[in-house]
């Protein structure tokens, strides 16, 4: 069965903007699912309209076979949202943030407080229990709304840029933690505008700018059908000097005395590289490749997409 | 199944509804109390005694149950107003919408804290009235009751309509300045209608709050300018309608959904 599916769907806000101009998107049960896009591609439209708080144009959505027209209460049964911004009440207490949303859901208050006890322990949240919303940390407010949108434990999470905001070791233990709920079996969607956050957690991805799906695919093949790559190479010599090496057929940029970063085309491969460098007596140290290799491909398919498509207003 | 959902979710909002006016008492409950015991001190201690009668009472015991109404009336749809503006404000309104909450689950649990909140207030307005009055009489304890919380009920849907549509914090005070004050004021809080002069006292019926005071005074003191059935029926078709008009908001989604 299909965790979401999305057929045609279409939003033209008050003032006529066209923000969605005909989404198809699926995304399967135990998913875990990037919605990626520049500013004002449409994602947070997409997240709202699937999650009842932006009323679509036209167009159909099921989550989990239920209806969006027909059947609202059980679709919303089966999400969790957590939102872009944060919109809980500042002046709550951080239990009673997670406690009302459960309530909400009909879960019977007693559970609730199991529950809240269960999910601020594991996202790190217990000592702030009872403190006002409005005194946590941007990260801890994340988390808080990752704990509010499980409460009610739905099979559909749905994160609206999760970690925007949020630092390195924090960020990571949030995707350990979602990878960790994934396994458990719950569906997850994700936008974000940090790629190596969508390469290191999904396993499907689709792009979308200017309200349209751009390409819908899984990650590996997204990967996989990017043509060229960026290698970072760390040189050295012997005589220590500035090492100036000469590739021909290949882009290259000197980044410091001995770093080099050089586009290979995948039909050109790597060999001719390092025969040219050896030839001109220059040892390879250390290669890596260079990280958001998904980041040039996105701005590659936007520019792409973008380019099939007359201007806009034109 | 669904009905036993719609009662905890119902009973949630209303805890946080009482949470919130209660966490805010300063705010809250203790105003009310200060303007009624000065509105005792100078209209009923004062002024009152120079008045003498008022539809046969003494002016300080027929003023009593206007006064409570008026501090029923400006908190029952002052607390549904700014909590739920403040819910859209802080967009914390949209725990509820991604919930399977039902409208009328939403309004009741609204207006149930606008009740308590507007009850609570009564008694304690009653209380101070004590300090002034020498013997409370209460002739029809059921009108009285079934006044207070109809009018309650009545000015938590208003103060929710004003909230779906306000889009600034001036907005949910420009009803209450420029409609409810001047409404309550000539509704016959201070006075008996029968005292204004001929095509005034016919104006002043169409006043809806003057339904409410009189029909609340009949429950304290058994008199009333008015038939107080044909009051009872006035509130509760202003409920229906103000209850209609909330509902069709909420449902479209408007000033809450885009
Ligand atoms: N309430 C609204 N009224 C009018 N236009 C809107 C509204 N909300 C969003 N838009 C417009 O719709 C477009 C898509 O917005 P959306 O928030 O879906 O983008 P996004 O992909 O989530 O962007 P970001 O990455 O910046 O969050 C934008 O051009 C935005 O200005
Ligand atoms: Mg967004």
């Amino acid at each position: 069965m299909k965790a979401l599916s999305i057929k045609n769907l279409r939003k033209t806000y008050k003032g006529g903007f066209e923000a969605l101009k005909g989404i198809d998107l699926e995304v399967a049960e135990g998913d875990f699912f990037a919605l990626l896009g520049p500013n004002g591609a449409g994602k947070s439209t997409t997240i709202g309209i699937i999650s009842s708080l932006v009323n679509k144009t036209s167009g159909e959505v099921s989550v989990f076979g239920y209806d969006l027209d027909t059947q609202l209460v059980e679709l919303k049964r089966q999400i969790g949202l957590v939102p872009q911004e944060f919109n809980f009440n500042q002046f709550e207490t951080v239990r009673q943030i997670v406690v009302n949303q459960a309530g909400y859901y009909g879960v019977p208050r007693e559970v609730a407080h199991e529950r809240a006890e269960h999910y601020l322990k594991q996202l790190g949240l217990w000592d702030k229990r009872d403190a006002a919303a409005r005194m946590l940390s941007g990260g801890m407010k994340r988390r808080l709304m990752i704990a509010r949108a499980l409460l009610h434990e739905p099979r559909l999470l749905i994160l609206d840029e999760p970690t925007a905001g949020v630092d390195i070791e924090l960020r990571r233990s949030m995707w350990d933690y979602l990878i960790e709920i994934n396994k458990q079996g719950i569906t997850i969607i994700l936008t974000t505008h940090y790629l190596e956050e969508a390469e290191t957690l999904c396993r499907n991805i689709a792009i979308i700018d200017q309200g349209a799906i751009v390409e819908n695919t899984s990650v590996k093949r997204l990967l996989t059908t990017l043509n060229r790559e960026t290698f970072v190479l760390d040189m050295s010599r012997n005589d220590e000097q500035r090492i100036e090496p000469q590739l021909e057929g290949f882009t290259m940029r000197q980044t410091d005395d001995h770093t080099i970063e050089v586009d290979v085309e995948k039909s050109q491969g790597l060999n001719k590289v390092f025969e040219q460098l050896s030839a001109q007596d220059i040892k390879v140290i250390s290669m890596r490749n260079k990280a958001n290799r998904l980041e040039e491909l996105f701005v590659d398919l936007v520019e792409r997409g973008r380019a099939n498509k007359p201007a806009a207003g034109a | 199944m669904a009905s036993s959902y719609s009662a905890i979710a119902l009973k949630t909002i209303w805890i946080k509804e009482c949470t919130r006016f209660l966490r805010i008492w300063v705010q809250t409950l203790v105003p009310p109390a200060i303007t009624m015991t000065l509105y005792f001190i100078i209209f009923g201690s004062i002024v009152g005694e120079r008045i003498g009668d008022m539809s046969g009472r003494p002016y300080m015991e027929f003023i009593v149950p206007g006064l409570i109404m008026m501090s029923v009336i400006t908190n029952s749809y002052s607390n549904v107003a700014s909590s739920f503006f403040s819910a859209k404000f802080q967009r914390n309104i949209e725990e509820m919408l991604v919930a399977p909450v039902s409208t009328p689950v939403i309004i009741a649990g609204y207006v149930g804290g606008g009740l308590a909140r507007a009850l609570i207030v009564a008694v304690i307005v009653t209380l101070v009235s004590f300090a002034f009055v020498e013997n409370v009489s209460i002739n029809h304890a059921g009108i009285l009751v079934l006044t207070v919380i109809l009018t309650s009920t009545l000015f938590s849907l208003a103060g929710l309509i004003n909230a779906v549509y306000a889009k600034t914090f001036d907005d949910i005070s420009i009803v209450p300045t420029f409609v409810l004050t001047p409404l309550t004021y000539l509704g016959g809080v201070f006075f008996s209608v029968s005292l204004l002069p001929g095509i005034w006292e016919t104006v002043a019926r169409f006043n809806p709050i003057l339904y409410m005071v009189n029909a609340f005074r009949y429950g304290f003191l058994g008199v009333s300018d008015v038939d107080v059935g044909v009051a009872l029926g006035v509130i509760i078709v202003f409920n229906l309608a103000f209850f209609a008009t909330a509902y069709t908001l909420l449902q479209r989604g408007v000033g809450i959904r885009s």
